[in-house]
């Protein structure tokens, strides 16, 4: 049989949704995700394809069980993205979406490290266009800063793999663990599209910027393609133990104060990753298996968040808490769904979140790390705060905005119901799920003692927001920007610059002064060249560029002969 | 037309919410007196745990964010222009 590496179907797909009529592309749209998923089904957690080119061993498919989990689960959000998008007429965005989807499995399935950087890229540029697709200044902007934060990731890794390849000769991507500068590379490649704390703001800053649609789309793959990356090639490594647990509390801070629904849950979805990083630091088989169960249902309930508030977007064209609330009279639908993920991202038992993230709480204890285990605590009581209670409870409850809406589409409804079904199965029955873990599952979800725990856990959590709302201590939503991260390089650097350039062009000035009064006749001949008819005025800038780069030029080539 | 009356515009529909709220919370702390809890780190055998710890942890998690307000709040086109 010919293994067929699953981006090819998603490639080939986007590139018919882009020539395509509009009833055919949403046909063939529909049908990538499900006959990728069959081919998939159809494959061995052992098949392999493998290139010779110029003495490089490149593997565009190698499967085993780790791979094989990932593929399903991209196959599983594209096709809700694709159903959730299906009103769209937009192929540029269709396109991109698919070629998106396909560049996360391209990534999972690649066996070498210059295959993982060739989708690595791929997969920033073509869910930049999701961003840009929104057409506002503000979605260019932000697309733009997230596209060069992605493109320093994958620079890094390329260095890294070089690097690498220098030192063992190898390609493959298998374990790399920390320890020389090529792997410390890689990490940080890894980490960037991971979100680490401090490198996190691309993901708050551009993914509440894109389109309706586009950020369930973002929502899904980036981070987790990185999650998959760190267990293929750091687990077990201890850093990532406290990386991940700062990553689950330092979020939920801005989450509580963050206006833009969309926003919370991106900072919500960093807290749901440290959880993840966390499992994958353990590196016991309980732990990344946590680890691995956690990334499927991230996907799919925030997938099932962003959707429900993609769907008040689109219907009212407002986002922030304090302009929506009692949406739940026109839109019960949309309500309910939004709660079951609700509930989910909480880890209400019967919901998925709480069947994997208590194996990570549970691997925690484990391998005695008590200081860790009270943050993941406070950051699951903190989730539930944000996401569970916030983002319902400001949209669709609160105050009465006014507003009333139909529900959204029939295609929403529906991309939202599977995702909600798949929460709630998946709640109730894991054992599918924990199947095709990468390890022999032990695992106990539903023990006594971890159910009770968690009840009250959140519940006296519900307790103590209701107490501050009603108290009025609960801070107010407000029009505003919370700075983070980004303010080093959106405000600082910039008015930096500005301030250099004002100090460089006034110490020009003064030289300028102090010229004019002492050489007049050196001022009329840089007047000559420079001024308005001069000689290198006419050309300016490519004639002093080419000039200053044949400069370069044959000042290299003098260094060379050195 | 005046709209149909919705489930939540009558205050005393909230009100039974929150006493609903008040009567789990009451029956989950009571639990913790009825059945043993199996644990693995000593702090968690303490009676109402779990409770206590979510209650303040979700209060000091709204009043420390309501503090970083002070120093992290800008006006809402504070980048306008500058990126």
């Amino acid at each position: 049989m010919i293994e067929l590496p699953p981006f090819v179907i998603f490639y080939g797909a986007a590139i018919m949704v882009a020539l395509l009529p509009h009833r055919l592309g949403q046909v063939i749209l529909l049908a990538t995700p499900l006959a990728g998923g069959l081919v998939l089904l159809g494959m061995t957690a052992d098949a392999t394809l493998q290139w010779n080119i110029m003495n490089l061993v490149l593997e565009p498919l190698r499967v085993d069980r780790l791979s094989l989990l990932f593929g399903y689960l991209f196959h599983i959000a594209a096709f809700l993205g694709v159903v959730f998008s299906l009103h769209l007429r937009d192929r540029l965005q269709s396109s991109a979406s698919l070629l998106y989807a396909g560049s996360a499995l391209g990534a999972v399935f690649a066996g070498d490290l210059l295959t993982l950087f060739f989708f690595w890229e791929i997969l920033a540029l073509t869910s930049a266009f999701l961003i840009f697709a929104r057409k506002t200044e503000r979605a260019r902007r932000a697309g733009i800063r997230y596209l060069f934060i992605q493109v320093v990731s994958g620079g890094l890794l390329l260095a890294g793999t070089l690097m690498l390849y220098r030192e063992s000769g190898s390609l493959a991507f298998n374990h790399i663990g920390l320890g020389t500068f090529a792997s410390g590379l890689i990490f940080l490649a890894f980490g960037i599209k991971c979100a680490f704390p401090l490198l996190h703001n691309w993901l708050t800053d551009a993914y509440p910027e894109a389109t309706v649609t586009g950020t369930v789309f973002l929502s899904a793959f980036t981070t987790k393609v990185a999650v998959y990356a760190l267990a293929r090639g750091f687990a077990g490594t201890e850093a990532l133990v406290y990386i991940g647990a700062v990553m689950t509390c330092f979020p939920i801070f801005y989450a509580v104060i963050e206006n833009d629904l969309r926003r919370v849950l991106a900072y919500s979805m960093i807290n749901q990753i440290g959880f993840m990083v966390v499992g994958v630091g353990l590196g016991t088989a309980l732990a990344v298996n946590g680890a691995i169960a956690h990334a499927f249902n991230e996907v799919i309930f925030k997938g099932l968040l962003m959707m429900s508030m993609g769907a008040v977007l689109y219907r009212t064209g407002k986002m922030n808490g304090s302009d929506l609330g009692g949406l739940y009279k026109s839109m019960p639908i949309t309500t309910t769904l939004c709660i079951v993920g609700a509930a989910s991202i909480s880890a209400f038992p019967l919901f998925s979140g709480f069947v994997s993230k208590s194996m990570v709480m549970v691997a925690v204890l484990d391998e005695g790390h008590p200081v860790v285990w009270l943050a993941l605590l406070f950051a699951s009581a903190g989730v539930f705060h944000h996401a569970g209670i916030k983002i319902p409870f400001f949209a669709f409850f609160a105050h009465d905005s006014g507003i009333r809406t139909p529900e959204p589409p029939l295609n929403m409804l529906i991309a939202m119901s599977i995702a909600a079904i798949l929460c709630v199965f998946i709640g109730s029955y894991p054992w599918l799920l924990y199947s095709l873990l990468p390890f022999e599952v032990n695992y106990v979800p539903f023990d006594r003692s971890h159910v009770l725990a968690q009840f009250q856990l959140l519940v006296f959590s519900a307790a103590a927001f209701a107490w501050l709302k009603i108290s009025g201590i609960y801070p107010p939503e407000l029009h505003a920007t919370n700075i983070d991260v980004e303010w080093f390089y959106r405000r600082l650097a910039p008015r930096a610059v500005q301030r250099v350039g004002r100090l460089v062009s006034s110490t020009g000035d003064a030289a300028a002064r102090a010229l004019r009064g002492g050489n007049k006749s050196l001022m009329r001949s840089v007047f000559r060249h420079y001024g308005p008819e001069g000689t290198l005025a006419r050309t300016w800038p490519t004639g002093s560029m080419v000039l200053w780069v044949a400069v370069l030029l044959a000042a290299s080539l003098v260094l060379y002969y050195l | 037309m005046p709209e149909k009356k919705h489930l939540f515009d009558d205050p005393r529909n909230v009100r039974s919410v929150l006493w609903a709220l008040i009567a789990v919370c009451g029956l989950l702390f009571a639990a913790d007196f009825i059945f043993h809890r199996h644990v693995v780190h000593p702090w968690e055998a303490l009676w109402g745990f779990y409770a206590v710890f979510g209650f303040i942890a979700c209060t000091v998690l709204i009043l420390v964010a309501k503090e970083m307000r002070k120093f992290l709040m800008r006006k809402e086109d504070y980048y306008d222009g500058d990126d």
